[in-house]
């Protein structure tokens, strides 16, 4: 009878065990989960706001700029520089040697339609923002940016030829919308 | 042994690191200046601040704010109420709206910052070629060097030397970093007009504007440096005492 | 211990208070009978000192919060208001801004005293540990401090600093987009910068408050680094430590007050008195001096993830020193060798915070290199090295006491043969 009955109560506990295991840990699951979110959900505040995000990208009419002019916007705090190039700008700029350069690059893979050439208009050598943009602004000695502060001379691809700026102007991620549309970011 | 030989590979380190550090940059030194307010008992030479805020008025306040000082902080440089209120009314601001909604303009009054000789950055940079004039208020802080740089640029004005790639529209300073500045030597003999019978060289212009600079940058100074003289009198009665007590107190042990 | 407090309650009312909230007590415990070390030298003032500091610092941060402004466009205004209209203000602002550099040569010296007394073996590892945390807290606090003015180099020395974390592979820029909540040190960064830098500092306290009962479970260690052995060894905190912490608390001042009042902007940098200017980046970017060797650290390696995690490394393996050093003598006194490895690894963080300050070319990139390899081998290699194969001194003294005493044999034998 002992020997039985001392069986049967293992067994009777032993399921009760299974399930209640389950139930703590599926009870202790939902719990995390749900504390989980509800965390994620306050961290996530300290992300880019609504208001931050309607910046991060921006469109830009090419239309109103003639041939020749340029257009500095603002894209997450730095000036872009949007150049609609002259046929004379084009091939200077393609027609430079590339392997004289200080930061070598093609002309081509600066940019998506050789006719605009988009840069940040911001120098690579101490961040000072290159003159060139307005008419009579001082363009260098290859017609294309000159930075006050060092003196570094960028070239109608914005790739530096001349002065102590390491690098070329920066290419920031952009496509064409249209034809006369583009969106930066 | 160790210890000796670490000393002098790190002596040799020095020696080789300041060496290099003097061939890379071939900085002027500066025209060092004995400022009435250096030093522990530093106070500013009040005539001077007056002449140098002429100076400010007349020569620089063309092109360059004063935007973190106000007009009652005038006080400060010996002039009185009076003189401050009538001062301020020469300055036109705009202030509003008003009842119907328009802006208006007004005098200054003392109680107002110094007003701006550009309504904004941008127009300030269009009006001088693209060049930003600073604000002055606290030039002589952001500057290393302080007011002995600020006296040397002013003093520092050359014609471009031979060799030179001069940019257009820029001008010779030995003292501006790179060189090349966009403002032409601001001042000159005879500039301004002193009322107190100083005569207005160019280097006492120099001068006296410099003050004056270092005290829009430090009104605080005068203050500041008469409560560290007691500051310190009293902490170091204190700590003396305190050396005492604990003297007397440790006496017993062992 | 409880029936004695159940029977007798002291008279008055800090009696009655003292019954049913035993703080009277406990502090006469912790800060009165306290038995301390009764060989403890001037190195051991910069713990109260550090707590000292904090306090000013809490103190005087408070009153400058109220009148402080966390906007972009505010910010450097409302800090120059401070500075020019508020009563006393330019003391408020210089107590706190020279405050910083005041706490971390504290907490430097205090550091390098357990360092070199081996403060942080058995069993005070835990404490140790508590003082590291407490310095990553510092660090964390100071570095948002000094955004908060919005200068040159608050700004730049955020972009910089946080743009560290987009080496790390995969998820870098995530994690920098997120730190600034935009995409540039912006608004966004100043205000919960400005929210960070008073939070944090309640949180030192708390740590501080571990680091004390950590402390005074075992007691002090003491220059000999021999355990207290008998009563002989000690004597009571009040009155003897705590005249000593005033004296050096009252140099500490008069060091401090030279500063606020004849030096404010010494350890300052001036391009922070330009407002921020995200177009514009000052010639040298340089973080404030007590960030230096880190920032060598950071630049001496070629790679930039390999830098940032040998940056945070040089803090963390300070976690790891009571298993490093498993040397059973605590202090360098009677180790002569770790002695000498000791005073050439304090020279090589100087070195560390002078190459920190130059640019980051020609011969200080190698000096920052074989720096940062001392800093390092001191650690993972010489220390094990000696703990093994460093001998136990003879010197080393079998009590406080007889140490005490035999100093004292010392300096009299050596004062009558002078004579």
């Amino acid at each position: 009878m002992d020997k039985i009955d001392s069986k049967n109560k293992k067994t009777v506990s032993s399921v009760d065990e299974d399930k209640r295991d389950f139930l703590f840990v599926t009870t202790a699951g939902l719990a995390i989960a749900g504390g989980g979110v509800t965390l994620w959900s306050m961290i996530d505040t300290m992300n880019p706001s609504k208001d931050v995000l309607a910046l991060a990208s921006t469109e830009v009419d090419l239309s109103p700029i003639e041939e020749g002019q340029s257009l500095t916007v603002m894209w997450r705090g730095k000036p872009i520089f949007i150049r609609h190039r002259t046929n004379e700008e084009i091939d200077d700029a393609s027609g430079t040697d590339v392997t004289n350069l200080i930061h070598k690059a093609t002309d081509e893979s600066r940019v998506k339609n050789p006719k605009w050439l988009v840069v940040v208009g911001v120098c690579t050598h101490l961040g000072c923002v290159p003159l060139g943009q307005k008419i009579g602004d001082s363009k260098g000695d290859f017609n294309g940016w000159f930075c006050p502060c060092h003196g570094s001379h960028y070239d109608t691809s914005g790739r530096i030829r001349k002065g102590p700026a390491p690098l070329n102007l920066e290419v920031p991620p952009y496509e064409f919308v249209s034809d006369d549309i583009i969106r930066i970011g | 042994m160790l210890n000796k030989l670490s000393i002098k590979i790190v002596l040799l380190f020095l020696f080789l690191g300041v060496n290099n550090s003097h061939s890379a940059s071939e900085k002027m030194e500066l025209i060092e200046q004995n400022w009435p307010f250096n030093g522990v008992f530093g106070r500013f030479d009040k005539s001077s601040l007056q002449r140098g805020y002429l100076v400010y008025k007349e020569v620089c306040a063309s092109c360059h704010g004063l935007k973190h000082v106000s007009y009652r902080d005038l006080t400060g440089i010996g002039l009185t109420k009076d003189e401050i209120k009538s001062i301020a009314g020469e300055y036109i601001l705009m202030d509003g709206p008003n009842d119907e909604g328009e802006m208006f303009e007004r005098e200054a009054k003392p109680s107002d910052k110094f007003v701006n000789p550009y309504e904004n950055d941008n127009q300030a940079r269009l009006a001088n070629n693209g060049a930003y004039p600073p604000d002055l208020s606290l030039m002589v802080k952001a500057r290393a060097g302080g007011a002995d740089y600020l006296f040397s640029l002013l003093n520092g004005y050359k014609d471009f030397p031979e060799d030179f790639e001069a940019s257009d529209g820029m001008y010779y300073n030995e003292y501006y970093p790179g060189k090349q500045i966009a403002m032409p030597s601001p001042i000159m003999d005879d500039i301004v007009e002193y009322n107190d019978g100083t005569d207005a060289t160019h280097v006492q212009i120099a001068r006296d504007v410099t003050s004056f600079l270092a005290w829009t940058a430090e009104p605080e100074l005068e203050e500041r440096k008469s409560l560290g003289v007691k500051t310190l009198f009293f902490l170091i009665l204190l700590t003396i005492m305190l050396l005492g007590v604990k003297r007397k107190v440790w006496k017993d042990v062992n | 211990m409880k029936n004695n407090n159940e029977n007798q309650e002291q008279k008055g009312v800090t009696g009655w208070i003292d019954k049913r909230l035993p703080i009277f007590t406990f502090m006469n415990h912790n800060l009165r009978d306290y038995p301390t070390p009764k060989n403890l030298n001037y190195f051991w003032n910069f713990g109260s000192l550090a707590g000292i500091t904090l306090v000013i610092m809490i103190i005087t941060g408070i009153l400058l919060a109220m009148q402080y402004t966390a906007n972009t466009d505010l910010a450097f205004e409302s800090v120059e208001r401070i500075m020019r209209d508020v009563n006393n203000g330019w003391l408020l602002r210089y107590i706190h801004m020279n405050g910083a550099s005041m706490f971390f040569i504290i907490v430097f010296i205090h550091i390098f005293r357990g360092l070199y007394y081996g403060s942080y073996k058995y069993p005070r590892e835990i404490l140790w540990m508590l003082g590291v945390v407490i310095l990553l807290l510092m660090m964390a606090t100071a570095f948002m401090g000094y955004v908060l003015p919005w200068g040159q180099m608050s700004f730049w020395g955020a972009t910089v600093i946080t743009n560290l974390f987009s080496a790390f592979p995969i998820i870098g820029d995530y994690i920098v987009t997120f730190l600034w909540g935009g995409f540039s040190v912006d608004n966004p960064t100043l205000s919960r910068f400005f929210v960070l830098h008073y939070l944090l500092p309640f949180a030192i306290v708390g740590v501080v408050a571990l680091h004390l009962v950590a402390l005074h479970q075992f007691g002090s260690n003491n220059p000999t680094g021999v355990d207290v052995k008998s009563e002989n060894d000690t004597i009571p905190f009040h009155p003897y430590y705590t005249v000593k912490d005033y004296f050096g608390l009252g140099v500490f001042l008069i060091v401090f007050a030279g500063l606020v009042f004849f030096a404010p902007n010494f350890l300052g940098h001036p391009d922070n008195y330009i407002p921020a200017n995200p177009l514009q980046t000052p010639a040298h970017i340089v973080p404030e001096w007590y960030f230096l060797p880190f920032y060598a650290i950071l630049r001496a390696v070629p790679d930039k993830l390999l830098g940032v995690l040998l940056m945070f490394a040089a803090v963390l393996v300070l976690f790891f020193l009571p298993w490093l050093d498993k040397h059973k003598v605590r202090s360098a006194n009677f180790r002569p060798f770790y002695k000498q490895f000791y005073w050439l690894f304090a020279i090589d963080c100087i070195i560390l915070g002078w190459v920190g300050a130059m640019p980051a070319e020609g011969i200080y990139v190698l000096i920052a290199r074989i720096a940062t390899a001392y800093y390092f081998s001191f650690f993972l290699i010489i220390m094990p090295l000696l703990s093994k194969f460093e001998k136990v001194s003879d010197h080393l003294p079998s009590s406080i006491s007889s140490a005490v005493l035999s100093k004292k044999f010392d300096n009299s034998t050596k004062e009558s043969y002078v004579k």
